[in-house]
């Protein structure tokens, strides 16, 4: 299944940008379908049931939940779309006034070894501004994930109608 | 809770493995202590052995066809139609087709849907199966020549009276679970998935006998007290494969639906006693037994006279006029009751069945049997079709693809990810 794309399939994938950040060695075009030992390979960070809220411009958000199923911590410190210019990490929390406000994460989202994080409407999520073309349901949309260490993790999301997801910014827009 | 119900465990095992796709077999048969007095306290008395629980069981797709055609008919009913929007076109088409696919599969393994506002009604199957289908208009305009089953609109019957709010849609989804609450949740996901896409002309809801009212495999009874569907194809018969699934290459594992929303007159049929109730039918009403034979099974005797030499059986009755000698004009029936409530009635409301019939071809089996019913037949006095219309049902959706894929794209496309 496409969705469940892990680190370790997208070190074969792209093998030009481990090379270029360092992180691959000259031979790892040969060595990384097989290869165990590389730190990339290890980090299996998993999206399971990506999905992006349809809208016909301007903002809009994604969903999944990111599992770790490595031994070490995992850190989405990035991300970036096929459909838009600025993707934002977004957490939601409360306001003094005890309404609901998202902001972007400070040190992006940190997935605990062995562990998962649920990215949904309501809470930590995807933000995804300046949209450059309709997002229409039934759809899917590529997302590039960076990790911490510097790799990055390919998602194809479905794009779905959906009410929900209308959470104030903190600076006053929606999305 | 320590000694609780030890099924939960074995559904989180089932669902992860059939999650998706359709793979992976449904519930398989073990006996399980699942009583929970019985289980916390064994030594009261024997334990009870109960199989697992009915919201449990999943319907998973086999081989080439879509499931809820050969699944032993569920407790409830919701048949969606829908007419796609004007600006929809095969984009469209297939962007709802692979929403919708991706939903049902999900849903009938109990798991949730993608974006799911209410995942926890998505948690007991209950036999949950979504079987979809296009229409005539839909076929012609969206589907090449090349790999078009022929279908041609139902043609017209003199008697009945169609109201087009029950009419001909383009696109078809046969909704059925033994529960009705995620049936409910099955029916709004889909819904709102659609939105979209398309709009709903109708929603045709039924239901038969309550899951474990009657042992397995008992012929429904409709609502005018009959048993009704004894003469029905079964999936074991040799003529069940030649006779549902279709033998045209382009809809290869599929079959044709048709839906007729039949409206019965039940104030009127108040009026009719029992000798009268069951003359017009041909049949008893205790049994369903035909009214020259002892059980309901039985063949009925058109040949056979009282005592006065007058037929047992009226030939103007529906089991006489509905029986053909060409073997061939059977289908399978899978039909629903309705009632919905109708304060303009005197009854106060509408009832009736939602005459569901598959076919491999609908004219050449259904056409003929229903023309004889037209022309002549006692139980037409009470009964009136108001809906009609008539859907390909397409094979299951190819490995990782979506209902309708092989129509819309060809079959060589299979591969290609569902999301």
């Amino acid at each position: 299944m496409k969705k469940h794309l892990t680190a370790a399939v997208l070190a074969a994938a792209l093998v030009p940008a481990l090379a270029a950040c360092g992180s691959g060695s000259e031979d790892a075009r040969d060595q990384a379908p097989t290869s165990g030992s590389s730190p990339a390979a290890k980090a299996a960070l998993t999206v399971t049931d990506p999905w992006v809220k349809a809208a016909p411009s301007g903002m809009t958000a994604a969903f999944g939940t990111l599992v770790n199923e490595g031994s070490s911590d995992v850190t989405v410190v990035a991300a970036t779309t096929s459909v838009n210019d600025t993707t934002e990490l977004h957490e939601t929390v409360e306001n003094e006034d005890g309404s609901m406000a998202m902001r972007p994460k400070e040190g992006g989202f940190v997935i605990p070894a062995g562990g998962s994080l649920a990215l949904e409407p309501g809470g930590d999520h995807l933000m995804l501004m300046g949209l450059t073309e309709p997002v229409e349901a039934g759809t899917t949309v590529t997302i590039t994930l960076t990790l911490g260490d510097g790799t990055t993790t390919d998602v194809e999301a479905t794009v779905k109608a959906f009410d929900g997801a209308d959470e104030k910014y903190q600076n006053g827009g929606e999305h | 809770m320590p000694g609780g119900p030890r099924w939960d465990r074995r559904r989180v095992l089932r669902t992860g493995a059939a999650a998706f796709g359709g793979a992976g077999a449904g519930w398989s048969a073990s006996a399980l202590v699942a009583n929970g007095s019985a289980a916390a306290a064994p030594t009261d008395g024997p334990a009870r052995v109960v199989g697992p629980s009915a919201g449990a069981e999943t319907v998973p797709v086999v081989g080439t066809h879509q499931a809820g055609v050969d699944t032993p008919p569920q407790a409830h009913l919701a048949l969606v139609g829908w007419d796609l929007r004007e600006d929809a076109g095969v984009v469209g088409l297939t962007r709802m087709m692979r929403l919708l696919s991706d939903d049902a599969a999900r849903l009938a393994s109990g798991t949730a849907a993608l974006a799911d506002t209410e995942p926890e009604l998505a948690a007991h199957p209950a036999r949950l199966t979504v079987t979809f289908g296009f229409g005539p208009r839909v076929l012609r305009d969206l589907v090449p020549a090349g790999r078009r089953p022929r279908l041609d609109e139902l043609p017209g019957f003199d008697r009945d009276r169609l109201d087009p709010r029950w009419g001909q849609t383009d696109v078809v989804a046969q909704v059925c679970c033994d529960d009705p609450t995620t049936l409910a949740h099955a029916r709004r996901m889909l819904v709102k998935d659609a939105r979209t896409f398309a709009q709903v002309r109708w929603i045709q809801q039924g239901f038969r006998t309550a899951r474990g009212t009657v042992p397995d495999g008992t012929t429904m009874r409709n609502l005018m007290g009959q048993v009704d569907g004894t003469v029905n194809l079964a999936p074991a018969e040799p003529d069940f494969d030649p006779l549902v699934w279709s033998g045209d290459d382009a809809l290869a594992g599929g079959t044709f639906l048709v839906v007729r929303r039949i409206r019965m007159q039940l104030d009127k049929w108040d009026r009719v006693d029992r000798v009268g109730r069951e003359v017009v039918v041909g049949r008893r009403l205790d049994t369903g037994a035909p009214l020259t034979g002892v059980t309901e099974f039985d063949e009925p005797d058109f040949a056979a006279t009282d005592r006065f030499g007058f037929p047992v059986i009226d030939p103007a009755s529906h089991v006489a006029r509905a029986r053909s000698a060409d073997p061939r004009e059977r289908f399978l029936r899978r039909a629903y009751s309705y009632t919905e409530p109708d304060p303009a009635r005197s009854t106060g409301e509408d009832s009736g069945l939602v005459f569901l019939a598959f076919a491999a071809d609908p004219a050449r089996q259904f056409v003929p049997v229903q023309r004889r019913l037209d022309e002549l037949d006692r139980l037409n006095e009470w009964v009136v079709a108001i809906g009609s219309a008539v859907y390909a049902i397409p094979p299951a959706a190819p490995q990782g693809g979506y209902v309708g894929q092989q129509l819309l794209e060809g079959k060589s496309t299979g591969e290609k990810s569902p999301s």
